[in-house]
């Protein structure tokens, strides 16, 4: 089945723009977006991996190996012909298994032959795509924190019953999850990259045009991709050249300290938001095909890279993204 | 009157084997007799597809495939077992006991519910109260049909010819009569508002006609979006609000509609829909947001039964289960020794070491609650400070999932103001308003916190109450003023709870600390704690180190 095109996505401009930064520069680490349910956040990350190129690999390897890498993963694979595969995208379900996310001993293998062989994970499978996890605040924290961990890192490393495996896993974390269901960890949610708020339209008139897509989309998703086809081609075509682009964007130190002044002004915690704002930054000038990094970029993604990592204060009630707007009129205004 | 309730599930089940996949299910409520009449029509209108019924405590393996490990003994190699969703594509999954329905389960089901859509899923609700199905499914199906008031069981729909479903087609009005009537009525998520299409265009297929017409509009708004309304339409004339005291049915053909734009029309449907209770819920507050979000009781509830986690080395015994697998899993790298050791050639050898047990989450949070005495001047000021208190506690629970509840003293008695919740949003909407003054009922108060606390022991939660107080009880059990059976009542009750072994704690919130409020820590067997000047932020700090450390009292 076709999956739902990412330009046809109405409105979650946000939303749209935090994902298109992750999938320019993937080592911003990972987007958390909050939200209500039924607001579209699988539909974006699906779609978006759906619009991406597909990807080579050594046919049959099980770890996603690049050509280039052939014989590099634990298996090692060996296969000297090569395939071609959609971007991979998993769905992390809620209460998955430590077993099933990092892998484990193949019981196949193991009773079959007794042999001790690793069967890759989740983690694994996601490899140069994106893992998505719905309702990441009610996942177990130990589990997150390993998701992360990988995540950031780039490589799982798997030390458990007798086995001794470490396999590339790069991939886009995407968690999505209810505040008013329980929250997640402050120490968690810092190291989230991105995040965004997703709201749920309220004019008729987007509501409409949501569901008219969705009509059209089930009746024939064939004829409704080719449609789109058009508008998902040039999205491509951006993300291609900010990936070309953001490896020698420079970054002006005037907009370095502009980012410094920023995170202290809202008291965002730590270090990582300062490095985010910048990635972010620079993430999306090279979305927009500029070659330098302005102000102006930096202000745009400042709620998303920040919003996550203010103090709260629980007796005020103003929202940490109204705090970072005002801290940017007071300074940049 | 509720025997419409059956005619509607009926017509329902009807729509849904129409078209399973878009409508994704029926979450039929209580029932008994009646939801058996339901599902028996919806057996014959979808009998030559697979029909599975999914065990409350399915495991990964059983779900979504696997080795079956017996088997695989048995036969000497690998057998791999179907899961019971790959069993089910095409056909039906119902689910007893839904509101038991563990999260990761719901997610799975969820999962491929948001792909192909494979299946049809029947969920059978027999929750009290509040205990409702995971939110992440009814959000993803179209029908949710209460049938516990249904009286009579004898129903004949109406005949029909259908057609299929493809062939009906939408039109832009049909889109944004349902678009606003969703607005209108405050449903947040957008998945209800395509299911409600796929039902006016189900509901037309049934009639055998090719377009939408404002019968099939209606039908859609009353089944599919009244359910899930979390408001009324802001600006609705009287007639609307009366409207729910009419019969669904009527509301079709109610003449004064006659004019209207189709969008009013379907709204009036839906509102005429919306059970009479609701409308009481909404305006007092209270009424759940059905469909997205708003909760936490029940997913803490669910939470409480165990999710399970790993599996680590030990023993089964003592009501911990072998783990078959894990242990599997643990023999087998020594097979090929061990069957040089034991010489021997036929069978996997398992060594007591390799035993491995199935571990449960307990998350049994702790319940914090609150028995706030807001007696007298200072009342306004004390809950406020609890107030605070709590909602920085709150905002801490995520933590250790723990959860708040707040009992007040005033007048001639206590009253539970918020029950035990997770949910910072719930507790500022129910705090907003706090009025305070009159005596000190202290023995209700500790009364109602004991019930409280026995009450979340009862669900596998630690209680912890905290009274907020000077000690000085000048209301009676019986509601009547006079210090000195005050002080008597208060001690017994005050012994009753040291009996239950609840721990507690007394902060004493006289201006100058005496030795009521000690003596009744002493009764309790509670920690005394003398905080004069408290704030919300010193309270909260107190009570959570006395919660970490009640054994030192």
């Amino acid at each position: 089945m076709a999956r739902f095109p990412f330009s046809a996505i109405v409105a979650q401009h946000e939303m749209k723009l935090a994902l298109l930064i992750a999938a320019v520069d993937p080592a911003i680490g990972g987007v958390m977006v909050f939200g209500d349910r039924g607001t579209g956040k699988s539909t974006a990350a699906r779609a978006l991996a759906a619009l991406l190129p597909p990807i080579t690999m050594v046919d049959g390897c099980r770890y996603g190996c690049q050509p280039d890498e052939r014989g590099t993963c634990p298996d090692p694979c060996t296969s000297a012909k090569s395939r071609r595969a959609p971007v991979p995208f998993v769905d992390l379900p809620l209460g998955a298994t430590e077993d099933r996310v990092i892998g484990a001993l193949d019981l196949e293998r193991a009773l079959r032959h007794g042999e001790k062989a690793f069967e890759p994970g989740l983690l694994a499978k996601a490899h140069r795509g994106f893992l998505y996890i719905d309702e990441i605040n009610l996942l177990e924290d130990h589990l997150v924190d390993l998701l992360l961990d990988v995540a950031a890192s780039g490589e799982s490393t798997v030390e458990r019953e007798g086995l001794s495996v470490r396999h590339r896993a790069r991939f886009v974390l995407i968690g999505s999850g209810n505040p008013e269901e329980g929250e997640l960890r402050p120490q968690l949610l810092d190291r989230f990259g991105l995040s965004v708020e997703v709201r749920t339209p309220e004019d008729i008139d987007t509501r409409v045009a949501i569901m008219r897509r969705c009509a059209a989309q089930e009746r024939d998703p064939d004829a409704f991709a080719e449609e789109w086809h058009a508008e998902d081609e040039k999205v491509l075509r951006r993300i291609a050249r900010g990936q070309k682009l953001v490896a020698k964007l420079a970054v002006p130190d005037g907009i370095l300290e502009d980012a410094a002044r920023l995170c202290q002004a809202v008291r965002a915690d730590g270090l990582r938001g300062e490095l985010t704002l910048m990635r972010a930054a620079r993430g999306l000038a090279a979305l927009e095909g500029s070659r330098t990094g302005r102000r102006a970029h930096m202000v745009r993604v400042a709620p998303m890279a920040l919003r996550h990592r203010l103090r709260r204060d629980v007796l005020d009630e103003t929202g940490s993204a109204a705090r970072i707007e005002r801290a940017v009129d007071e300074l940049f205004g | 009157m509720s025997d419409l309730a059956l005619g509607e599930a009926l017509l329902a089940a009807r729509l849904l084997a129409l078209a399973p996949v878009q409508l994704g299910g029926i979450c039929l409520r209580g029932g008994g007799p009646a939801r058996e009449v339901v599902l028996e029509a919806l057996r014959g209108h979808l009998a030559d597809v697979p029909w599975r019924r999914l065990p409350l405590g399915i495991d990964d393996e059983s779900l979504l495939g696997g080795i079956d490990v017996a088997a695989s003994l048995r036969a000497r190699s690998p057998v791999v077992r179907r899961g019971l969703l790959a069993g089910a594509a095409g056909g039906v999954i119902v689910a007893p006991m839904a509101e038991r329905l563990r999260e990761h389960v719901a997610g799975c089901l969820a999962q491929v519910l948001d792909g192909a859509g494979a299946f049809a899923l029947v969920l059978l609700d027999d929750g009290a109260n509040d205990e409702r199905p995971p939110a992440a499914l009814l959000d993803r199906m179209a029908f949710d049909i209460d049938l516990s008031a249904v009286a009579a069981l004898d129903h004949t729909p109406p005949p029909a010819t259908a057609i299929p479903f493809d062939a009906v087609a939408t039109d832009e009005a049909a889109l944004s009569a349902l678009a606003g009537t969703s607005v209108a009525l405050g449903i947040e998520s957008l998945r209800p508002v395509l299911c409600a299409l796929a039902a006016a265009r189900a509901h037309a297929a049934l009639h055998g006609r090719t377009a939408l017409a404002e019968d099939d509009l209606q039908a859609a708004a009353r089944l599919v979006l009244a359910p899930r309304a979390t408001r009324l339409p802001a600006s609705e004339e009287p007639p609307a609000e009366q409207a729910p005291a009419d019969t669904p049915g009527d509301a079709t053909d109610e003449p004064i509609l006659g004019d209207q734009p189709p969008q009013d029309l379907v709204l009036a449907a839906a509102l005429a829909a919306i059970p009479p209770d609701l409308l009481a819920r909404l305006s007092s507050g209270t009424a759940r947001r059905a469909g997205s979000g708003g909760s936490a009781g029940r997913k803490t509830r669910s939470r409480l039964r165990g999710r399970p986690l790993g599996a680590r080395a030990g023993m089964p015994r003592g009501g911990a289960r072998l783990a078959l697998v894990d242990t599997l899993r643990a023999a087998v790298p020594w097979q090929g020794l061990r069957r040089t050791e034991a010489d021997d050639n036929a069978r996997i050898v398992v060594h007591k070491a390799d035993l491995r047990v199935r571990r449960f989450e307990q998350r049994a949070g702790a319940v914090t609650v609150f028995c706030v005495d807001a007696s007298g001047s200072a009342a306004a000021a004390r809950l406020g400070e609890a107030k605070g208190a709590i909602q920085l506690m709150l905002a801490q629970a995520y933590v250790e999932r723990s959860e708040v509840a707040l009992i007040a003293l005033r007048g001639a008695g206590a009253e539970v103001l918020l029950p035990p919740t997770r949910s910072l949003t719930r507790a500022r909407r129910e705090l907003a308003a706090l009025p305070g003054g009159g005596g000190t009922p202290l023995a209700a108060g500790i009364h109602a916190a004991h019930a409280l606390a026995e009450a979340v022991a009862a669900r596998g939660r630690t209680p912890f109450c905290v009274f907020l107080t000077d000690g000085k009880a000048n209301v009676d059990a019986n509601g009547s003023p006079g210090r000195s059976a005050a002080t008597a009542d208060a001690e017994a009750a005050a012994r009753a709870l040291a009996r239950s072994a609840c721990a507690a704690v007394v902060v004493d919130i006289a201006p100058h600390p005496g030795a009521e409020a000690r003596k009744l820590a002493e009764t309790m067997h509670a920690r005394y704690l003398p905080l004069p000047l408290a704030d919300a932020r010193a309270l909260e700090r107190a009570v959570t180190a006395a919660r970490r450390a009640p054994a030192s009292a």
